[in-house]
């Protein structure tokens, strides 16, 4: 099987920036992440079409000279999943905006509580005061449970600057649509 | 028989537009649901006992000749999972229906959960029935997507929240098995299993083993395996208790399902069974370790679920006719308990308004009906003789103890362990919730003090009136685990005579006989 080259470095690139996409904070870049690996999994099943050729209608013409139908039957139906996926993702988008998260993932619940009963045992054991410029992680300690992103940011000494998208008026009760 | 099979997956999908369409008269929805739900019990009962008697089933749909056509594929496996899960989803949908009636639209907003549940079902049956790899992958979307609808259903902020998780994750599992098709595709040039089952030994072993872990990773994500399990003990629990408990009782077992038909059929003789042996005592231990750091009913529910699959790949790693069996057998009975164990908590939240075992107490006396609805599932999944939860496990350790290496062994002591530890996690909760009476001394408080940092220990939710449907479909679930006890000797005969099928794995030639018309 001969494979074009170029289209194996755009695979590559493609699936190198989705990766990349998708372990951003801000939901709307995860879906961009996801548009793109799902763009370079359907270039990786063109690929595997091997060598170009005729439509492959039948009849019209001799088959050894046609494309390969089955990897295009297979980047149709993965298009049109991704597609579905994609429309059902801005929806949550514009959900999670709209109840005044930003378009961020939020952080685990277990995760906050276990940042928080580590804030504690520390508290318990060093009574020297530690600054705050010590935070090891991105894992933003904040006294309050459930905590919002939006408040997170503003930890001391933290820098957090990856753009988020925020509703610009809480939410007022009958808003929702 | 087998102009049957597509109807199983092409009658849920009628249901799902008809009910679509009539998204305003719930009555008909509920109705069409309901029938099309049991038309595929009925089918799904006489293909189990064709199949179970007679040959494995293969249908090329629409005549197409292989690799270009989509091929069904029932063996009594196949069969009896599509069996058990459509048992399940009626069980399932009668508790939503006694909640929607209570609650109105709220919980459920009841013109699109219908269609997504058929349209779950359909996907489910769909994965299970699949005959080549790329149809599996349209079974896995199908269900994806409608559990994505239905995990965030009414879309609260811990939903939203929640469901954001797993929704990711879930579509990196499927970036990742898409891609391991193409993979497949073009090492092989072919889509269908038992095509893609003759034509792997041609290929050299690292290539082999990159396909084999490209589909295993992807597919291990959906199954809740340790380490890919991180996701579910999270997402899980915020959603309603109806979804929650079909989710728990049949999403992560077509993970298993998938596995087990990568491990019998596509790579029959491979050495990743060592590795295996080992994920699957991590996640037991790991799974139950964290059930029992949880106070909150329906996390400890989820990581008891994480564990547990952790004793279907062992029971898969053994590798012999009777371990296939024993699994078939586990996921089963996993399947009734683990969605009993989620609707008794559904009535548990409703009853005392909070899943935390340190808020809710007095139950036993409060709720009795609800006291043995939880207790007879708890004891079942952790493993007390005589229910089937022990009768599975001991089938299990049987065929370890055949096998008898040192890393068995082993595997032995952890599942025994993990089987105490679950008991200890459902029976505290049990002590707590159900014993303890509402004035509480003191001293116990003290002792549980340490728990109420735990995820979810304060939470209230109010508490709401039990119409009698959603009990009678928690009590007729109940009366199925018992069942399966009562009836553990047909029933590990019809597992064991599965097992001994995906021993010999299907080949085209038969595929080509059976799809004759």
């Amino acid at each position: 099987m001969t494979v074009s080259l170029v289209l194996v470095i755009v695979m590559g690139a493609l699936f190198a920036c989705g990766v990349y996409a998708m372990l951003e904070r801000s939901l709307t870049r995860v879906l961009i992440g996801f548009l793109l690996l799902g763009n370079a999994a359907n270039l990786l099943l063109l690929i595997v079409m091997g060598r170009p050729g005729i439509a492959p209608f039948f009849g019209s013409g001799d088959p050894a000279e046609m494309s390969d139908p089955l990897p295009q039957a297979l980047t149709l139906t993965a298009i049109v999943i991704t597609f579905a996926i994609s429309a059902f993702m801005l929806a949550l988008i514009y959900r999670s905006w709209q109840l005044g998260q930003a378009d961020t993932v939020m952080d685990d619940e277990e995760d906050v509580a276990l940042r928080e009963r580590s804030v504690q045992a520390e508290d318990a054991m060093d009574d020297e005061g530690t600054s705050d410029g010590d935070a090891p992680t991105d894992f933003v300690g904040v006294d309050t449970a459930p905590i919002t992103v939006l408040h997170s940011r503003d930890f001391p000494g933290l820098r957090d600057d990856a753009p988020t998208d925020t509703p610009r008026r809480p939410r007022s009760g009958g808003g929702d649509a | 028989m087998s102009s049957l099979v597509p109807l199983l997956v092409a009658l849920p999908l009628i249901g799902a537009a008809i009910t679509l369409v009539f998204g305003r008269r719930r009555r008909l929805q509920v109705a069409v649901s309901v029938v099309t739900l049991t038309a595929v019990l009925v089918i799904a009962s006489i293909l189990l006992v064709a199949v179970d008697q007679g040959a494995p089933i293969a249908v090329s749909v629409g005549g197409w000749p292989i690799p270009f056509g989509i091929v069904l594929y029932v063996d009594p496996l196949a069969a009896l999972l599509v069996l058990v899960s459509s048992i399940v989803l009626i069980a399932v949908l009668l508790f939503s229906i006694g909640q929607g009636a209570a609650d109105g639209d709220e919980e459920t907003p009841v013109s699109i959960f219908y269609p997504s549940y058929l349209i779950l079902a359909a996907g489910i049956f769909n994965a299970f029935i699949a005959g080549d790899l790329f149809n599996l992958y349209v079974g896995f979307e199908i269900l994806l997507v409608a559990s994505y609808v239905l995990i965030t259903l009414g879309s609260t902020e811990s939903r939203i929240r929640t469901g954001v998780v797993y929704i990711v994750v879930s579509l990196v599992s499927s970036i990742l098995f898409l891609s391991a098709i193409a993979a497949i595709y073009a090492s092989l040039g072919t889509v269908n299993m038992a095509q893609i089952a003759q034509r792997m030994g041609e290929l050299p072993q690292d290539v082999q083993l990159v396909l084999h872990m490209l589909l295993l990773v992807a597919f291990s994500i959906k199954a809740a395996v340790f380490p890919l399990s991180f996701w579910l003990p999270d997402s899980y629990p915020t959603a309603p208790a109806p979804v929650t408990a079909v989710f728990a009782g049949l999403l992560t077992k077509v993970g298993v399902y998938a596995i087990i038909r990568t491990e019998t059929q596509i790579f029959p003789n491979s050495d990743v069974n060592m590795l295996l042996m080992v994920i699957a005592l991590a996640t037991m231990i790991v799974g139950v370790l964290g059930a029992v750091a949880q106070a909150e009913l329906k996390r400890i529910l989820s990581f008891t679920l994480v564990s547990h699959v952790g004793y279907m790949i062992f029971g898969l790693a053994i590798g012999t006719a009777l371990s296939y069996g024993a699994t078939i057998y586990y996921i089963v009975h996993h399947i009734i308990v683990q969605t009993t164990l989620f609707l008794a908590v559904g009535l548990v939240e409703r009853r005392a308004g909070s899943t935390s075992i340190l808020r809710v107490k007095g139950l036993m006396r409060a709720a009795p009906v609800i006291a043995v609805l939880y207790f007879i599932p708890a004891v079942n999944l952790g493993g007390l003789p005589p229910f089937s939860g022990f009768i599975g496990k001991f089938a299990l350790f049987e065929a370890a103890a055949e096998v008898g290496t040192p890393l068995m062994m082993v595997l032995i002591v952890g599942g025994i362990v993990t089987s105490l530890l679950t008991l200890y996690a459902l029976m505290r909760a049990w002590n707590l919730s159900f014993w303890r009476e509402e004035e509480d001394s003191s001293e116990t408080e003290a002792r549980i003090a340490h728990l109420g940092r735990a995820t979810g220990a304060t939470v209230e939710t109010e508490r709401r009136a039990i119409p009698r449907i959603m009990t009678a479909a928690t009590g007729g679930m109940v009366a199925v685990t018992v069942a399966l006890t009562i009836f553990a000797g047909p029933l590990l005969e019809i597992c064991l005579r599965a097992g001994e099928v995906l021993t010999h794995p299907v080949t085209i030639t038969q595929i080509d006989e059976g799809a004759a018309p």
